[in-house]
């Protein structure tokens, strides 16, 4: 068919950066060995490498959400060594030798979990983005065993913010899972 | 005039002509059929069991296992990572731009600004994307002019992002300065006036004589209300990867609520074909409205793949989501004059808002005031300022989540004056026609979700006076509000096709931004060509399948759901002319009207003895798919007006002492028509209802005024409600059917939620404490001044 747009751009005509031109070292790459979701992983990144931007670039595992790269959001919550903790604000090289688990190392065999399970049926999520990170978050939570009434779960996960604003569907999911643990 | 061009997210001819079927090869064998709206749909009795139901969300497993992919996450290999910088001041211009040292870093490719740009479009229409306000567009990296603080100046490119974002804190930028004025407050002598002729959405005709009215009422009440700037803040923050192919052509993942008008945009822009670039949002990490226009990091990272010939990724920061849209700031000024006996003698609505030097975003504030009471004299005014910001875009519920928070508070202020019980004062001015346009209401339940929504709560439990109810150091008050929207719906095309193993695939161009579109339109399929759920796949967010508007306005469920039923009537007259051709068919003389599909099976109405299998049907007429395409528009006489209503009751509990609010419980009570999926749907309603807590107590876009520029750029600075600012919201969808509105009888439910709850919250507030603060949100200094 002919075609009447000009579909294929005319290389940019000077690329700013000439070759041969003298660089500016970026740090070296550090070998890192993770277990992440009961898998071995080495991995060569750069010490500025954030856990979160380790699982979702390097390992491709983007279950694991980027929502203010702060550790204000909690989108990013993995287990390591079975704590909760905000990916973004740890880098990865700080964590050799650690188990991470991440939302997609919840479910067993293709069984889900039961927060997975308990979030579907309490439709505990809209857009799904905070959800990886609360999910985590939860399990982490119940690990704790810190909270007992709907009230100290809602204090417990405030550090997981969502926007779609199903708080109230959360905590009955939690509060699901909990009974069923 | 109904529907959008009365207030609603759409604007200009540009919108209504995006409405239009759009040639671009595949539409051209699609066949439209408008539905006429007017009264006399025989409500028909869904075939099966699944509209109605709360069926669990379809895309539920991919959501809470990390397999939905969002626009950022997209990896191939070979990807460039982008990086932008913004402009630290709000205006002026760039005098120099100096990315020598970012590209001196190792694994730097390339740094992107007005000075190197490859070629952009250079005319304001070819910006203007489907929604786009009346003005001229931004265009990012286009010149050295500075519009607003947080403006993407320049995109570093790179191997890796950590080294685009750490070389694009050093790109060096020296600028001409002048001086910005940001604030809503004064300069008003330099507004705008928009007018009900001219302006599309200007305010309302006045009727009756407002001001002598008021001048002569027995009882008034004058008040101002300020809505400071938001932010939407969704969980994704802005994010393309540009997908560049062997024959380069583009796949563009990106994070929105209308591909096609992306896609338009992008080809506009670009000079491109329509075959030349596709566009992509299967999810998108919330939306709100912010996902409407197409943003600035697209063009960015089409841009750049174009430049580089390679697959671009581009992730704005939280900070930079600041430098994108925003509900306007406004001061409503409302003044209400009744009658000793608690009936509306006149209702006077001005708003001011903000804008952009180069856009003029507004919505209709205003007209909701006259439109919803009984009140014979009213009278409206808007101005527009033009500030040295970016231009504000639809936030949840435009103009309604804002004016009728402003109407509601006065309307409590006026209970107070009349010593009115709140709900007794709304039961006294409740009308059965849309006073504006003096028109009767497809349907309106509203008086039934003041009943209900009463009876939840416990309204009577209420005693009149404030700071009457205590509960230890907490002070305890109740407040109630109503909430209004349009029920609009939009020209929308779908195409179904049935495979001969009993398996439909269902697709449109729209978006599910967490709406729960997906599961809907799952329900609607199966419903109406009688298959199980998991018989049905249903495809959206891809600009190549057949047309869609963009998601907002609450207007998709309606749309869709009408469009998926025109498209299986298709399927099914297709089936059964198939059917009738067997040998001894049962279904010989049944016309299309007397079959219906249910159980995988065509069957005749009269006597379901008569039944044909999908399966049969299509293996005698040798076809091992039906696909159909159709186009659905809604015809519109004009003599019904079409809204949806809420009556909304919060509790709050303030400390005496330290002045912290909670907000206890909230009961939402909703007339929205036909509820396709009460999960999905009271998730909407709930979610809502936390957006307008958020509005009251906690949501507030800082400007440092001396340098135009925001200073809580994040989400722990601009706060939004966390778990535990939320406890207990019950949800009820009173019945309201709708047989005018369109055939289903469905209106939408993703805005009704938030209107009237900031209101609710702050009339509580009042109650419990005898103080009213009239500017959001209600923090505690304002409440201890």
């Amino acid at each position: 068919m002919p075609r009447t747009h000009t579909s294929q751009p005319a290389p940019h005509p000077v690329l700013s950066r000439l070759p041969g031109r003298a660089g500016r070292k970026t740090p070296d790459k550090l070998s890192v060995a993770l277990t992440v979701n009961g898998v071995a992983a080495q991995l060569k990144v750069a010490p500025w490498t954030t856990l979160l931007d380790a699982l979702r670039d390097h390992l491709d595992l983007t279950g694991t959400k980027k929502g203010c790269d702060h550790g204000q959001c909690g989108a990013c919550t993995v287990l390591v060594d079975g704590r909760r903790i905000v990916s973004c604000l740890t880098f990865a090289v700080m964590n050799d030798g650690a188990e991470v688990t991440t939302i997609e190392g919840l479910a067993a065999n293709g069984a889900l979990h039961p927060l997975q399970q308990a979030f579907i049926d309490h439709d505990a999520f809209q857009c799904g983005y905070c959800t990886p990170g609360q999910i985590c978050s939860a399990a982490g939570l119940i690990a704790e065993g810190k909270a007992r009434s709907a009230d100290e779960i809602r204090e417990l996960m405030s550090g997981n913010i969502c926007r779609c604003g199903a708080y109230p569907n959360i905590i009955a999911a939690i509060e699901q899972a909990m009974r069923r643990s | 005039m109904n529907g959008i061009c009365r207030r609603g997210v759409l604007q200009g001819a540009a919108a209504l002509a995006a409405l239009g079927y759009h040639g671009d090869g595949r539409a051209g064998s699609a066949q439209h059929g408008a539905i006429p709206r007017q009264p006399g749909y025989q409500a028909e009795k869904p075939m099966t069991s699944y509209i109605g139901t709360p069926a669990s969300r379809v895309d539920g497993r991919a959501k809470v296992t990390g397999a939905a992919k969002y626009a950022g996450e997209f990896n191939t290999s070979d990807l460039v990572y982008g990086s932008v910088v913004t402009s630290s001041i709000a205006k002026g211009r760039i005098a120099r731009i100096d990315a020598g040292e970012a590209l001196r870093i190792d694994g730097v490719i390339d740094v992107l600004t007005h000075e190197n740009r490859p070629h952009m479009a250079s005319t304001d229409a070819a910006y203007r994307d489907d929604v786009a306000p009346e003005g001229s567009p931004f265009r990012p990296l286009y010149d050295e002019r500075i519009l607003f603080s947080g403006q993407p100046i320049a995109l570093v490119l790179a191997e890796e992002w950590e080294i685009a974002r750490f070389a694009a804190s050093l790109v060096r930028v020296e600028y001409e300065k002048e001086t910005a004025f940001t604030d809503v407050h004064g300069r008003h002598d330099e507004a705008v006036a928009l007018h009900p002729n001219g302006d599309l959405f200007g305010p309302p005709k006045p009727r009756g004589a407002a001001e002598h009215a008021f001048a002569a009422a027995e009882i008034r009440h004058e008040g101002e209300y300020y809505v400071p700037i938001e932010h939407h803040n969704p969980m994704e923050t802005y994010a393309a990867t540009v997908i560049f192919g062997k024959d380069g052509r583009l796949t563009v993942y990106d994070k929105t609520q209308g591909v096609q008008n992306v896609q338009r945009y992008l080809r506009s822009v670009f000079d491109m074909g329509p075959e030349d670039i596709r566009v992509m949002s299967p999810f998108a990490g919330g939306a709100f409205g912010s996902g409407l226009r197409p943003q600035y990091h697209v063009a960015l990272a089409v841009l750049a793949a174009r430049a580089l010939r390679r697959s671009v990724r581009l992730v704005l920061t939280r900070q930079q989501m600041y430098g994108l849209g925003y509900r306007p700031a406004m001061i409503q000024r409302i003044k209400l004059g009744a009658k000793a006996g608690g009936t509306l003698d006149a209702i006077i609505h001005d708003a001011t808002t903000v804008t952009s030097q180069y856009e003029n975003f507004y919505r209709q504030e205003t007209g909701w005031s006259g439109l919803l009471y009984k009140c014979p004299n009213a009278k409206y005014a808007h101005k527009l300022v033009r500030r040295d910001l970016a231009t504000p875009c639809d936030m949840r519920c435009p103009s309604a989540a804002t004016g009728v928070y402003a109407l509601e508070c006065a309307m409590d202020e006026l209970a107070v004056a009349l010593k009115l019980d709140p709900l007794d004062l709304r039961l006294r001015c409740y009308s059965d026609r849309d006073q504006n346009a003096d028109l009767p209401y497809s349907s309106k339940a509203l008086r039934e979700c003041y009943r209900q929504g009463a009876e939840a709560f416990g309204w009577d439990k209420r005693s009149a006076e404030p700071r009457s109810m205590r509960d230890g150091a907490e002070l305890v008050g109740c407040g109630m509000a109503t909430g209004v929207w349009d029920a609009m719906q939009m020209p929308i095309a779908v195409r179904i096709a049935l495979s001969a193993n009993g398996h439909a695939d269902v697709s449109c161009a729209t978006a599910d931004i967490g709406t729960g579109t997906y599961t809907i339109m799952t329900q609607v399929a199966a419903d109406r060509l009688g298959l199980p759920l998991d018989s049905v796949t249903v495809k959206l967010g891809d600009s190549t399948l057949p047309q869609s508007p963009v998601e907002g306005g609450s207007w998709m469920a309606a749309s869709v759901s009408n469009g998926i039923a025109t498209t299986a009537d298709a399927v099914r007259k297709e089936l059964l002319r198939l059917a009738k051709r067997m040998p001894n068919s049962p279904l010989a003389d049944a016309a299309p009207d007397e079959v219906r599909l249910a159980d995988g099976k065509l069957v005749s109405r009269r006597d379901a003895s008569r039944a044909v299998s999908i399966i049969d049907a299509m293996r005698s007429g040798a076809v091992d798919r039906i696909e159909q395409e159709h186009f659905t528009s809604f015809a519109d006489d004009g003599s019904y007006a079409h809204n949806t209503h809420s009556a909304v009751f919060a509790e709050v509990r303030v400390d005496e002492q330290l002045g912290v609010i909670r907000v206890t419980r909230v009961v939402s009570a909703v007339a929205a028509g036909r509820i396709l999926n009460p999960k999905t749907a009271a998730s909407q309603i709930m979610g809502s209802v936390v957006w307008g807590i958020g509005m009251a107590l906690h949501e507030e876009t800082l400007l440092d005024h001396n340098f135009g520029r925001i200073m809580n750029p994040n989400i722990a600075e601009y706060h939004v409600p966390v778990n535990a600012d939320v406890q207990d919201i019950k949800v009820i969808f009173v019945d309201e059917p709708d047989h005018i509105i369109n055939p289903l009888g469905i209106k939408g439910v993703g805005e009704i939620g938030i209107v009237g709850v900031a209101a609710a919250i702050a009339n509580a507030i009042y109650h419990a404490t005898g103080k009213r603060v009239r500017d959001l949100p209600i923090a505690v200094d304002k409440l201890l001044r």
